[in-house]
């Protein structure tokens, strides 16, 4: 589903974003990636959504490698990868609806299919009843749902997430995190970026990454398999 | 159908950002069509002066009319000329009569007419420079019954050096201006892309390809150029209308100037966003 193998990042300005990271995260996952600001957690999810390429190592998701897949081709990747941000990125002028039908538009879903699917997906997030609000009536939590239901437009098989609580307060914090729980358990892969050990302590099943100065210095499954990371 | 949904979908959700775009790229071609109502006025202007580029060969007293006969019709038949006219002595004495009425008592009591015949030479547009009328002239002057040719060459050099000037003027500013109107129609559109850049994002995020991402913004920059030529042109049209009727008389540019100019603004805004779409991706990133 994604594998990392050997995965540096430098850039010019920062230096070594990532140092040599490796881990694979299989169909169905839950997975946490934790680490202090400035670990690498989000150039880790950039590289996974081909929004970056590393500057040694291969990155592989679902098929695409990081090393052949040329910039005409990364639509395709997105397409089985969704993404949430921590900042939601909704457009601001336009409803919860037409959020979600904007990104199956762009993505060339047949009119018809649009509004039906929109609405669907909607209601799986628990937003259904918040359509047509626009995108500043909504909560924190009420817009990151439509950011999630945004991702899922295309049905992907991973969804990468970061920092997706980090603006939201406790309660809309477990709500959303409960909708990624309830998506994961549908077989999507979820892969989540956050600081928030606490968070984490409260899903023990869900493997654990941690990144530090770039490297990757735990990662829960080979731990329990008794392999060094 | 997305694509021209969404280009018509910015006139109507930024109505102020997409005016002023079209404003500008209007602004910008009613300079170039200012211009070009000017060059093609002055181009109308040197042509009626150019036909009056005559090579006249004047005989000799003693020509014999199958002679002349005989250089009209070879003078006829070269590539340059356009007409060939005779005129005798006593046709001369007539014209001068009526052109020069202040020596009309000379040419009165005259006893013997000193005028000499001569044959009149016009040549074809575009033949009417100073080489052509040269190489006319000389062909003209090799016949033995000419005893003198005459076209003004000081006056044809100067008339052809006043329309290479013309020309290059034209051309030179030409280019100047259409580079002005493509600066200014590129940043009406860099201004449109980018106060859509969050669209951009979300579009490439979900997975849109570069081209769906590209065609509305491409249509759009095509409709403000349109939009632009159309405001253009009609700002032309008054400022035409405003000259002739209060300055002096000019003429109108030819329809396939106006349809040039429209076609212009539509391939101008196509360009400009083009450019500002392609750079705007790149900034972004993959």
């Amino acid at each position: 589903m994604i594998k990392l193998i050997d995965v540096s990042k430098e850039y010019p300005r920062r230096g070594l974003a990532l140092d040599g990271v490796s881990f694979h995260v299989r169909k169905g996952e839950f997975a946490f990636l934790t680490g202090h600001s400035g670990s690498g957690k989000s150039t880790t999810l950039r590289l996974i959504h081909m929004a970056d390429r590393p500057t040694s190592g291969e990155v592989r998701v679902s098929g695409f490698s990081s090393s052949r897949t040329s910039p005409r081709d990364v639509w395709k990747l997105r397409r089985r990868v969704g993404f949430c941000f921590q900042d939601f990125r909704l457009l601001p002028n336009r409803t919860a609806l037409e959020n979600v039908a904007f990104a199956l538009e762009v993505t060339g879903a047949g009119r018809k299919a649009i509004h039906t699917r929109a609405q669907r997906l909607l209601s799986q997030v628990g937003l259904a009843p918040k359509a047509g609000a626009m995108v500043h009536e909504l909560s924190g939590g009420e817009q990151q749902r439509v950011a999630i239901a945004r991702a899922l437009v295309n049905d992907p098989l991973v969804l990468l997430a970061d920092e997706p609580t980090g603006n939201l307060d406790e309660r809309a914090t477990r709500g959303i995190m409960e909708l990624f729980w309830e998506i994961n358990q549908l077989g999507m892969a979820v892969l989540m970026a956050t600081h928030d050990l606490e968070l984490v302590r409260r899903y023990p099943n869900a493997r654990l990454l941690e990144l530090d100065q770039g490297r990757l210095v735990y990662d829960s499954a080979a731990a329990e398999a008794g392999e060094a990371v | 159908m997305y694509a021209l949904r969404e280009a018509l979908a910015a006139f109507r959700r930024a109505p102020l950002l997409t005016g002023l775009s079209a404003a500008m790229v209007g602004l910008a071609l009613f300079v170039v069509g200012l211009f070009a109502l000017a060059a093609y006025n002055l181009q109308l202007a040197l042509e009626s002066v150019e036909e009056r580029v005559e090579i006249v060969a004047y005989l000799r007293e003693e020509a014999r009319t199958d002679e002349i006969a005989l250089a009209e019709q070879e003078l006829s038949s070269l590539p340059e000329v356009e007409s060939v006219e005779i005129v005798t002595k006593d046709e001369a004495l007539e014209i001068a009569r009526r052109e020069l009425p202040e020596f009309r008592e000379v040419f009165t009591d005259l006893d013997v007419n000193p005028l000499p015949a001569s044959i009149e030479i016009r040549l074809k547009a575009g033949h009417r420079d100073p080489s052509s009328v040269d190489h006319v002239a000389r062909q003209a002057g090799q016949y033995p019954i000419v005893e003198d040719v005459r076209f003004g060459r000081e006056w044809v050099d100067k008339v052809f050096t006043i329309r290479r000037m013309a020309a290059i003027t034209t051309a030179v500013m030409g280019i100047a201006f259409a580079l002005v109107a493509l600066l200014i129609i590129g940043t009406a559109v860099r201004m449109a892309v980018f106060a859509r850049r969050d669209e951009i994002r979300i579009m490439r995020l979900v997975g849109a390809r570069d081209r769906f991402i590209r065609l509305p913004f491409l249509l759009e920059g095509a409709l403000t150029g349109f939009a632009g030529g159309v405001l253009a042109i009609a700002l032309t049209w008054l400022t035409y209308r405003a000259v002739f009727h209060w300055v002096f008389s000019i003429e109108w540019i030819p329809l396939s100037w106006v349809g040039a100019g429209l076609l212009a603004g539509v391939l101008f805004g196509t360009f400009a966003s083009s450019l500002a779409v392609r750079r705007y991706l790149r900034e972004v990133g993959e």
